[in-house]
């Protein structure tokens, strides 16, 4: 369970760019949940992302992952207990190290760092197994260095490696963005089938309101650092665009402005 | 005045064991600046720490191969220090190198007590010496080889990797659960103890430590892995692994004493070596950015485009 208990976070205090990114939040995953994250550009997902994930320290609130407080813990002591695919492919994996070398880095995840070796035999079976899963060909390159690889590639490496130790969220963010549609697609298939397979507690912000739509169970709209919709259940599964856009200009008195969303 | 090629040929055996010795300060170098991403200018400063702690240790009585030990020590220490300026005072990188580097230049005249010392090996046993060079290149190769060994190990280990991970990507690292302050001071300490440690094997080859000898380091360092790495990846074209890029560092130390030695024997002014050297760096650190260029240059683009 994730709960994120009134938080808030305000960018540049007291500088002419002050920006109150989060205006007191509050959010309660239950055990296997699977949420997507909607909003316009400004609205404060990625920040409530970052704020679970412990990027910086926030100004209020409280964080809890299960029974555990982590409001003051930072991001590295966190990374335990989270899996984490970022916007930019080139975020989440070690370019200049081997494919396998990454998934040895996110198999310890949260694990003491000390002189045994970085990557064993046994191991690589594991990783050869679980990539050949993936269906993209890179168990037979697994010694090839990540930097090589195409922006879906990373992207379906990266979902396996905050996978592969199982963490108590999986927090994704616009993790589909970069990417072309054909490739976009394939890589939320994935990330619906490691979701199911694992049961995991999924955070998954998109700007695409049809992905928003069609993946996980319910559904949450930010605005000004606000949650200003929370669908769950049958009516999130009869929701369409229009009813979204139509929920928005109602609840935000805005109309919604990014052409990006509503068309792709 | 006439230049016998021979006096040259002569003086390469010295060069080479100067080369080979400075090359385990470059590896100290390569450790910072290749794998964490680090330019660290301590290196100046602690390479002559090394050097005064091992001769003032080994006039004092101390076995020589403990000197050297020690010298490892206090560069280790040496390295902590910039580690601790930029992580825990947030200080950025290179300006913690240039603290610690000044700061050292006084802790190097307190450890001597003046600004060089001599160290007869008359008088004292030590590890190695320029009048033995046979022996000189045998003993520092002995070294590189287990300088090499213990690096290749350690690296390959999950602290290892974290560290290399840190210096690749330090946001990854952190989502990893990578404590990446924690790996910064580490291969920092570790770089500046390997880099001491030569110092220390310096100043018994030279007999002596002297205040200015570390002067310069982090651009002999930087010009022997660079050399080494473009001439590695002429050999290598298809990559080298981790052990074959540390022996190309070595090698382009000793290249790079060779040149020296040669420019000496053109009877270049010594006052001039650093310039030369800086402009050998400079070279050698344009090549693979202008090679590059050389293929998709906006003019080269203007002409395929023009179809000339």
């Amino acid at each position: 369970m994730i709960r994120l208990e009134n938080i808030r976070k305000t960018f540049n205090p007291g500088t002419i760019n002050e920006k109150l990114a989060l205006d007191g939040i509050s959010l309660t995953l239950k055990d296997s949940e699977f949420v997507t994250v909607i909003g316009g550009n400004g609205a404060g997902k990625s920040t409530m992302l970052n704020a679970l994930a412990g990027v910086w320290p926030v100004d209020a609130g409280r964080i809890w992952i299960d029974d555990i407080d982590v409001t003051g813990l930072p991001e590295y002591k966190r990374a335990k207990y989270l899996g984490r695919v970022f916007q930019d492919p080139m975020t989440g994996t070690a370019s200049d190290m081997e494919i396998e070398e990454n998934l040895a880095l996110a198999a310890r995840r949260g694990q003491k760092r000390g002189l045994g070796w970085g990557i064993t035999k046994a191991e690589k079976e594991e990783y050869r197994q679980k990539l050949s899963q993936l269906g993209l060909g890179l168990e037979n390159r697994m010694t090839a260095k990540v930097g090589l690889l195409s922006g879906g590639q990373r992207q379906a490496l990266t979902l396996l490696m905050a996978t592969l130790q199982k963490p108590r969220a999986l927090l994704l963010d616009e993790h589909t963005a970069a990417l072309d549609p054909k490739t976009a697609q394939k890589v939320l298939e994935a990330t619906d089938r490691v979701v199911q397979e694992n049961h995991l507690t999924t955070l998954m912000i998109t700007h695409n309101m049809r992905d928003a739509i069609e993946h996980g169970e319910r559904l949450i709209m930010l605005s000004d650092g606000k949650i200003i919709l929370d669908i769950s259940g049958e009516e999130k599964k009869h929701l369409t665009v229009e009813d979204l856009l139509h929920k928005f200009e109602e609840a935000s008195g805005q109309e919604f402005a990014n052409d990006q969303a509503i068309l792709s | 005045m006439t230049y016998n090629f021979l006096y040259f040929l002569e003086a390469i055996p010295g060069d080479v064991a100067q080369g080979i010795i400075w090359g385990i300060m470059a590896l100290g170098v390569f450790v910072t600046y290749r794998i964490l991403n680090f330019a660290d200018l301590t290196v100046d400063g602690s390479f002559a720490t090394g050097g005064a702690t091992a001769v003032v240790l080994i006039i004092h009585g101390v076995p020589a191969p403990v000197a050297v030990l020690a010298a490892f020590g206090v560069g280790l220490l040496a390295g902590l220090c910039t580690g601790l300026l930029h992580t825990l005072l947030g200080i950025p990188d290179i300006l913690s190198g240039i603290l610690m580097q000044i700061a050292l230049y006084s802790v190097n005249l307190n450890i001597m007590g003046m600004a060089n010392v001599a160290v007869s090996v008359n008088k004292f046993h030590l590890v190695l010496s320029s009048r033995y060079i046979n022996m000189a290149i045998l003993v520092s190769l002995c070294f590189a080889a287990a300088v090499m060994i213990v690096l290749y190990w350690y690296f390959g280990t999950e602290q290892g990797s974290a560290i290399r991970a840190t210096g690749n990507n330090p946001a990854m690292s952190r989502a990893q659960g990578i404590n990446i302050g924690a790996m910064k001071v580490i291969a920092l300490a570790f770089s500046n103890g390997l880099v001491a440690m030569a110092g220390g094997l310096i100043a018994q080859y030279q007999g002596f430590a002297d205040i200015n000898m570390g002067r310069g380091s982090i651009v002999i360092g930087l010009a022997a892995v660079i050399i080494g790495e473009v001439l590695g990846n002429a050999f290598f074209r298809k990559g080298m692994n981790f052990m074959i890029r540390m022996l190309f560092v070595i090698i382009g130390s000793i290249i790079y004493y060779i040149v020296i030695g040669f420019v000496l024997w053109l009877r270049m002014p010594t006052d001039d070596l650093k310039l030369f050297t800086a402009i050998i760096v400079a070279v050698f650190l344009a090549i693979p950015y202008l090679k590059d260029k050389a293929g998709h240059s906006f003019r080269a683009s203007a002409r395929k485009g023009a179809g000339k």
